[in-house]
């Protein structure tokens, strides 16, 4: 592909060029570096494997695990895709009863963690389950040779859930490039005799291209790093070989290699993603403060519109919540325990802490790649990306490896000029927590971030520049009041998140530290969820506050009429 | 929202170090394979007896790792481990201190310890047969071998060949039969089953109950777990579907595994660590252990529950010290792979 010509530059010319430039750039790149450490941190291991686990590898298990892993992702990509962009479409272009519910409550799936999705449906769906009971008592069916059920714990199971959970990244993308998609073009097409269907298909469907596939990499990424619910159903995908590799064959070093490998992956689809983003160099619109035209849709496209928007909520919220309800409410009493305020609070600072570090973070990549026009920073955002894919518990090796080095090192000095010992200062503290968190959700900050970024006109920078404002006043005074509604998306995906993440919260923790996922996790990993359902369900409760404050951001940058 | 962004970030700030000081005089600090709601009451009944405090990180993975960098400034004191395995990848890694403890000697079986003192049993299960009582008659399968029997076909459920559990089987298999024998009983027993493996021992049991099996492989302890499960009636059914039946009671025993305790390379409380331990393999905290989860004490001449007594009589366990079972893992992880176990 040709390299693809640079926004004009927002610089003067080099020779007279502001000294405070050069601190961007550097600080970019360190920071950028920092949060490479983890990944290149499993990379170092790589470097050093107990043996050679490849020969053993491609003669047996590796086959399965690629060819599953390529399953998965092209299964639950499929089913994102298609539920996030057809839903975005019904309910940005259309009006059918319940249009105005949808909008936010196609978000809330997001809020469930897919561990305990899994969980549920396995519950619901197994042999001894509600379900299979039901059909049994109607059918008078004795045992399970007596009929055929499609079994939950399967590649296709895992699947379904997946996707169940994942689809509103897509969603969400979608949704936002098609509100702000211009009328005119439509219109156009509609006059040149296109219907409502071909218009989309052909006009505003490309369009939101870039957006739908920002969120396909998002979910593929979240799909490949799973383990929780692989594991769950005995699906044997990469992350599958990567603990097995590990931990019962001893070899941290062979599973950093196969780690290392899935980046391969991963590096594919962020280049996929940047291709397709790069593409896309379009400016606000002009008409972006006239209502956007919608269809109304009547009869039966309603009601297939109500289903089709309904069944994601409903599988994907509504019956794990009633679920993890009907559970919880025997156990309301943990409520009012000291123990369960403070997991609250712990997931509840961690998380925030997180995303304003992932915040402030992708906001320094972004706007100094602006700034500079370099290939290199480019680079350095892509580095900084990579640790969203890598499964937890390994990125959280990463981290300790690093950290620790550092803690050692520090103690070491210190001990042997001055006698003191510092021990560890960073190891084994909520500050690990929470540079794991930034580590592992910076990709998705900075795809929203930099997106909206994107989206200023140049002319903004150079009529603040040339009005005397230098690079920092400039972002703070013009574009941070722009792109408001880009920082809040990425605030609180990062947010809810990390109230979701498990492993890597797990190994870093300090001691006697819970959070809610941990708490979950005692319990539901020894296939005890009713223990902890409260727990589980205020993950989802506290979870949905910002997904629906996310919706009204995302509906509040454009009006719709019908037309 | 720059107001409310600040609050926040000073709120959460707040929150985050607010921990207590993790320097305390007299404390143990533990990193855990087993959950915490398991081992809390112990530890209770030790910080009541010994005044000594302790602290705890569990995590089903991981903390090998994180220990082995956090190298001799880690905090941890004590290993607590759900299975051999971690133990022996620890003592691998040089992670571990010989443990030199008479009290400790005295009360543990020596097939139970580390011939070189870097870990010690705590409790022991066995990975036993549960067979239908409805369709397996008694005395029809007596142990390990004749799960590879024709006979069995489509009718044997297990979890994954890659569970722990499982690799401390066909490990001690290695161990007394060599390694391509052993192969053709993996061979013989994926010939077996009636599905794919998946699930927990549990899910096995239940499988049985409800007719897609009618044998399962299942660690003892999980019977205890299901008929006295009040919370989940339908737990009690599973159990009493099935015939416990502990294999190889006339040759070389049934296969049992542990849980354990290490002390870390650099424990900062080593003295500590070794009354936890030492505490731990007393009479009562055995009896605590063990019947917290059903398991059988280490510890000879504890008494063990009714519950135990009534279901589990006693039975002839595999006298193999576990150190060679556990050498074994990793040759037994490639095992299955070979076979193709899972798939």
């Amino acid at each position: 592909m040709k390299a693809l010509p640079l926004a004009p530059s927002l610089l003067p010319p080099r020779s007279n060029r502001h000294p405070g430039l050069m601190r961007w750039y550097l600080s970019t790149w360190l920071t950028a570096a920092l949060v490479a450490l983890p990944v290149l941190s499993v990379f170092y291991l790589a470097l050093f494997p107990k043996e050679n686990i490849w020969p053993h590898l491609v003669d047996t298990v590796l086959p399965v695990y690629v060819w599953t892993t390529l399953q998965l992702l092209l299964g639950v990509g499929t089913l994102a895709v298609f539920l996030g962009v057809a839903t975005a479409g019904l309910v940005t272009l259309c009006q059918f009863p319940g249009r105005r519910i949808f909008e936010w409550a196609l978000l809330l799936p997001f809020a469930v963690p897919a561990y305990v999705i899994a969980y549920i449906y396995t519950d619901l769906l197994e042999y001894a389950g509600p379900l299979q009971g039901l059909l049994r008592e109607l059918f008078g069916w004795h045992s399970a040779r007596d009929y055929w059920f499609p079994e939950i714990r399967s590649l296709g199971g895992a699947i379904l859930m997946l996707a169940l959970v994942l689809y509103p990244y897509v969603y969400l993308l979608a949704r936002a490039s098609f509100l702000e998609q211009s009328n005119s073009l439509r219109d156009a097409s509609r006059m040149l005799g296109c219907s409502g269907w071909t218009s989309f298909l052909r006009i505003t469907l490309p369009i939101a291209r870039p957006a739908i596939a920002v969120g396909l990499a998002l979910v593929s990424m979240e799909t490949l790093n799973d383990f929780g619910t692989v594991d769950f159903f005995a699906v044997k995908s990469l992350s599958a070989g990567i603990y097995d590799t590990w931990l019962n064959m001893g070899n941290l070093g062979g599973a950093a290699q196969i780690a290392s490998l899935m980046m391969i992956f991963v590096v594919m689809l962020i280049s996929l993603e940047r291709i397709a983003r790069a593409r896309q160099k379009q400016y606000h619109g002009s008409d972006r403060f006239q209502a956007l035209n919608t269809i109304r849709l009547r009869g039966w496209k309603a009601a297939a519109a109500f289903s089709l928007c309904g069944a994601p909520v409903l599988f994907g919220f509504l019956l794990p919540v009633i679920v993890l309800a009907g559970y919880a409410s025997d156990h309301l009493d943990q409520l009012w325990q000291q123990d369960f305020l403070s997991y609250a609070s712990h997931s509840f600072s961690l998380s925030v802490m997180a995303a304003l570090c992932t915040i402030a973070i992708a906001l320094l990549l972004a706007y100094s790649k602006r700034l500079h026009q370099k290939r290199s920073l480019q680079h350095a955002a892509n580095l900084s990306s990579l640790g969203y894919a890598m499964p937890g518990a390994v990125l959280a090796i990463g981290v300790i490896i690093p950290l620790a080095a550092f803690d050692n090192a520090v103690d070491q000095w210190l001990s042997s000029h001055f006698g003191i010992s510092t021990g560890l200062l960073l190891s084994g503290t909520t500050f690990a927590i929470v540079f794991a968190y930034s580590v592992r959700f910076l990709a998705v900050s900075t795809g929203a971030i930099d997106s909206s970024l994107s989206k200023v006109t140049p002319s903004m920078d150079m009529a603040a520049r040339s009005l005397g404002h230098n690079p920092m006043q400039t972002l703070l005074r013009v574009h941070l009041p722009l792109i408001r509604g880009g920082i809040l998306t990425a605030g609180l995906v990062v947010f809810v998140d990390c109230m979701k993440e498990l492993p890597a919260t797990l190994i870093l923790r300090p001691f006697n530290y819970d959070t809610l996922a941990t708490f979950v996790y005692q319990y539901a990993s020894d296939e005890m969820l009713e223990e902890c359902a409260l727990a589980a369900l205020l993950i989802v409760l506290v979870g949905v506050i910002p997904v629906i404050l996310l919706s009204r951001t995302i509906t509040a940058t454009r009006q719709q009429k019908v037309s | 929202m720059k107001i409310s962004i600040k609050a926040l970030s000073c709120a959460a700030l707040a929150t985050l170090f607010s921990l207590p000081s993790a320097q305390a005089a007299d404390e143990v600090n533990i990193y855990s394979y087993r959950q915490q709601f398991l081992i809390q009451p112990l530890l209770d009944a030790f910080t009541e007896e010994t005044g000594i405090a302790t602290k705890v990180v569990f995590a089903k993975k991981g903390l090998l790792a994180r220990l082995k960098h956090e190298d001799k400034n880690s905090p941890a004191d004590v290993l607590l481990t759900s299975d051999i395995g971690p133990l022996y990848d620890a003592v691998e890694q040089g992670l571990t201190q010989p443990i030199r403890s008479e009290i400790i000697d005295r009360n543990v079986p020596a097939k139970y310890r580390d011939p070189a003192h870097q870990w010690v049993g705590l409790t022991s299960r066995s990975r036993i047969i549960y067979a239908s009582k409805e369709r397996v008659e008694a005395g029809e399968i007596s142990r390990y071998e004749d799960l590879t029997d024709p006979k069995w076909k489509g009718r044997i459920c297990t979890r994954s060949g890659k569970h722990t559990y499982n690799l401390s089987l066909i490990g001690s298999m290695i161990a007394h039969k060599g390694e391509a024998e052993t192969k053709q009983w993996v061979e013989g027993l994926k010939a077996n089953l009636a599905r794919k493996p998946q699930g927990n021992d549990r899910a096995q049991v239940k499988a049985v109950k409800e007719g897609v099996c009618d044998i399962a492989l299942g660690n003892s302890y999980y019977f205890g777990k299901m008929i006295t499960n009040d919370k989940k009636p339908e737990q009690i059914e599973w159990a009493q579907s099935v015939n416990l039946i502990f294999p190889n009671q006339d040759d070389r025993g049934a296969h049992m595994n542990i849980s354990g305790a290490a002390i870390t390379k650099y424990a900062p409380h080593p003295a500590a660590a070794q009354k936890l331990i030492e505490f731990l393999t007393t009479e009562k905290a055995q009896k605590l252990y063990a019947e917290v989860n059903f398991e059988f004490p280490v510890r000879p001449g504890t008494e063990r529950s009714e519950l135990l007594n009534k279901y589990m009589g006693e039975f002839k366990e595999d006298a193999i010290n576990l150190q060679k079972v556990a050498e074994q893992r990793s040759a037994a992880a490639k095992l299955a792979d070979q076979v193709g176990f899972d798939n």
